[in-house]
């Protein structure tokens, strides 16, 4: 059902295991995969423009699956995801922006980086002023401006 | 509907017809501009909100293609391995730009007599000179005077801190001895002019919210505005009307609610950028011009530069500032005059990038193939996210006039105005410029102990610097606008935007096309008593 507003269950499923795919859960880095019910919930309420696109990703999954991404084994879920990079062009493009950019906004995983969990303005960030020697070599090697005479 | 006639109507109100408006003003004669944009309402920008990295790919793409706001028009760019990027509102791609302040080099005026290729400029740098102080004090411009290899410059504010990426970059330039210094840029580093310091948010591109990167909307045009000039938005002007005597009459356009309207005006001022302009001029056909305005020479729309960005970038061990700091802080100008035997001629300005915030480097890196998808993803995500440094060469791109601006036959937007048609293509000369960049860049980055080396030759949406397309000169038969701005078929018409470059130079141009915005004003301002002669 490409170009819908909103995404079949079907969909929803496939979207799930391909995110998962994509980011997997790590225990070692304690952090959710973007299948995470929340990531997912995210992703599914911020499509907006990329529903469309989104969307064509998905039934293109789904036709080189020919089933449910979920009820492939391994090596054959990995195949059909080698497929869809290589030939998904813009919509493959866009879905794994879209999964990535709701992952990398999640909570436990910009802690997990070491990350505020803040947009940039009103408080900003503090920069090092840095040395500013470093441009003596830089004043003692010293040029001219070309010109025409 | 008919309008109440005005003396000067300007039609854009970004870079050049803020700084036009602001200058003119003086004269104290009844100023109008249209533009087919609004007011920007900083509360919205993207560095306000938790999903500020995901707009970049929607409402704020810099592309008018993505992000399809009714304010934008499309753009047939599909003939070009360079897209336009663009932004339509008040204060134009001032909204939307890095903020990088380089000036044209006195050599750029003279590349005929001094390598010659291409044309000498009708004017010199010294002529834009006072334009260029002028402007740095209206925009509020931070930076270090006393660069050896740039143009003299007095910025009223101190330089951006050098973080932690300019070190690293500053250590592997003087390693290799190669020229290095803090960029001139207009983010205000100190409290100036009614606009708050920078406070590093980072995502300058796409509009401060803090309102210390300067743009028009609110440099120029609140002075302009209290001297008496009249903005009006959301008015999209389809063509520019003449009389039998071949002079402006006023112009046709759509209103905010999408009624076509007359503005009657004595001049008529276009700065609609190196694309805008020339899909204006086109447009404006009659029976006494009908090549398009301004055309008799044929070089509407033709001899359009971009600049081919040359990006290398690379991943330290050491943290740099991704996302939080301006994106830009140092330049070279190590490679900006010809040297023949790097194999081509003219040269390239470099900006460094101080890094990315983690959305984009996910998204990008994965693009580029350096991010797996898996177990590895999060080991492989944490080495880039956070230690990005990136080399971007500006080449300078010269004029050939198969590369240029049409109507498209078929494209419009939404006033059902024919659309631009882009057909682009990268010189060889360019092209062994960008090899070269690579090859330096290169250099710079394993200097600095950079692995995972990524290229982007030419970035595709890299088209910021729309130039050329409505050329300046001296011959009629050669340039469209003559040495002070003035079209050389219709007497009362003026273009002030980066259309009339003569050539691009290898930097930034913002600073230089409202240095030349200003200097034409006051040209004008001079010859008010004959004006038309």
């Amino acid at each position: 059902m490409s170009g819908s507003n909103e995404l079949t269950a079907a969909q929803r499923a496939d979207l799930r295991t391909v995110a998962a795919m994509i980011v997997p859960e790590s225990a070692e880095y304690r952090v959710p995969g973007a299948d995470d019910p929340a990531v997912q919930a995210d992703m599914l309420a911020t499509l907006g423009r990329d529903t469309a696109p989104v969307a064509q990703a998905l039934d293109l999954l789904a036709k080189l699956a020919g089933k449910p991404l979920a009820e492939l084994d391994d090596a054959k879920r990995d195949a059909v995801a080698e497929q869809f990079r290589a030939s998904g062009g813009a919509a493959a493009a866009t879905l794994v922006r879209v999964v990535l950019q709701c992952y990398y906004r999640d909570d436990r995983v910009l802690r997990s980086l070491g990350l505020e969990l803040r947009a940039p303005f009103p408080k900003g960030h503090v920069l090092q002023d840095g040395d500013w020697s470093l441009l003596d070599p830089v004043r003692a090697r010293g040029g001219t401006l070309r010109r025409a005479t | 509907m008919k309008n109440d006639p005005v003396d000067v109507l300007i039609i854009g109100a970004g870079a050049s017809g803020a700084a036009v408006a602001w200058s003119l003003a003086d004269t104290k004669m009844h100023i109008l501009c249209l533009d087919q944009g609004g007011w920007m309402n900083p509360a919205e920008y993207p560095s306000t909100g938790r999903d500020w990295e995901a707009k970049f790919f929607g409402e704020w793409s810099s592309s008018p293609n993505v992000r399809k706001r009714p304010e934008d028009y499309p753009i047939n760019d599909d003939n070009s391995p360079i897209k336009v990027v663009n932004y339509n509102a008040v204060g134009g791609s001032t909204v939307m730009y890095t903020a990088h302040w380089p000036r044209l080099h006195p050599s750029d005026f003279k590349v005929k007599t001094l390598d010659g290729v291409a044309d000498d400029w009708p004017i010199d740098y010294d002529a834009l000179t006072p334009f260029f102080e002028e402007n740095d004090r209206m925009m509020g411009t931070s930076g270090l005077s006393g660069d050896p290899l740039s143009p003299l410059s007095h910025p009223p504010m101190p330089p951006q801190p050098l973080g932690l990426s300019g070190p690293l970059i500053g250590k592997a330039m003087n390693k290799l001895g190669w020229h290095w210094w803090p960029s001139d840029t207009t983010v205000a580093t100190m409290d100036y002019e009614g606009r708050a310091r920078c406070i590093n948010l980072g995502h300058c591109t796409p509009a401060c919210a803090q309102g210390a990167k300067a743009s028009t909307d609110i440099t120029y045009w609140p002075h302009a505005i209290r001297a008496g000039v009249e903005v009006k938005t959301h008015c999209r002007v389809r063509e520019i009307l003449t009389n039998d005597e071949g002079m402006a009459t006023g112009v046709v356009y759509y209103d905010k609610d999408g009624v076509e309207q007359f503005q009657p005006a004595e001049v008529v001022i276009v700065a609609c950028n190196g694309v805008g302009t020339p899909r204006l001029l086109l447009n404006s056909v009659s029976g006494k011009f009908p090549n398009g305005l301004a055309n008799s020479s044929g070089l509407v729309g033709k001899n359009l530069m971009f600049h081919p960005y040359a990006q290398i970038y690379g991943y330290v061990a050491e943290p740099t500032d991704s996302n939080r700091a301006p994106p830009t802080c140092l330049w070279s100008k190590e490679w900006y005059d010809t040297d023949l035997s790097r194999g081509f001629v003219r040269g390239y300005g470099v900006q460094f990038v101080r890094g990315a915030g983690p959305v984009f480097e996910a998204v990008v890196s994965e693009q580029k193939g350096i991010l797996p998808w898996g177990k590895d993803h999060h080991r492989v995500f944490r080495k880039l996210n956070g230690h990005r440094l990136g080399f971007s060469a500006i080449c300078e791109d010269l004029p050939e006039e198969h590369n240029r601006v049409t109507l498209d036959p078929v494209l419009k937007d939404g006033h059902g105005i024919p659309a631009p048609r882009i057909d682009y293509t990268i010189s060889e000369n360019s092209r062994k410029m960008m090899d070269h960049a690579l090859a330096r860049g290169r250099e710079v980055l394993e200097a600095a102990g950079a692995t995972d080396l990524c290229v982007n030759s030419p970035i595709p949406w890299g088209g910021w610097h729309l130039l050329g397309t409505a050329r300046m000169g001296t011959d009629p038969e050669r340039s469209v606008v003559n040495e002070w701005g003035r079209s050389h078929d219709v007497k009362n018409l003026f273009i002030v935007d980066g259309s009339i470059f003569v050539t691009s130079g290898g930097v930034n141009p913002t600073s230089t096309i409202q240095a030349l915005a200003l200097y034409i004003a006051d040209q004008m301002k001079q010859r008010l008593a004959n004006l038309f002669d």
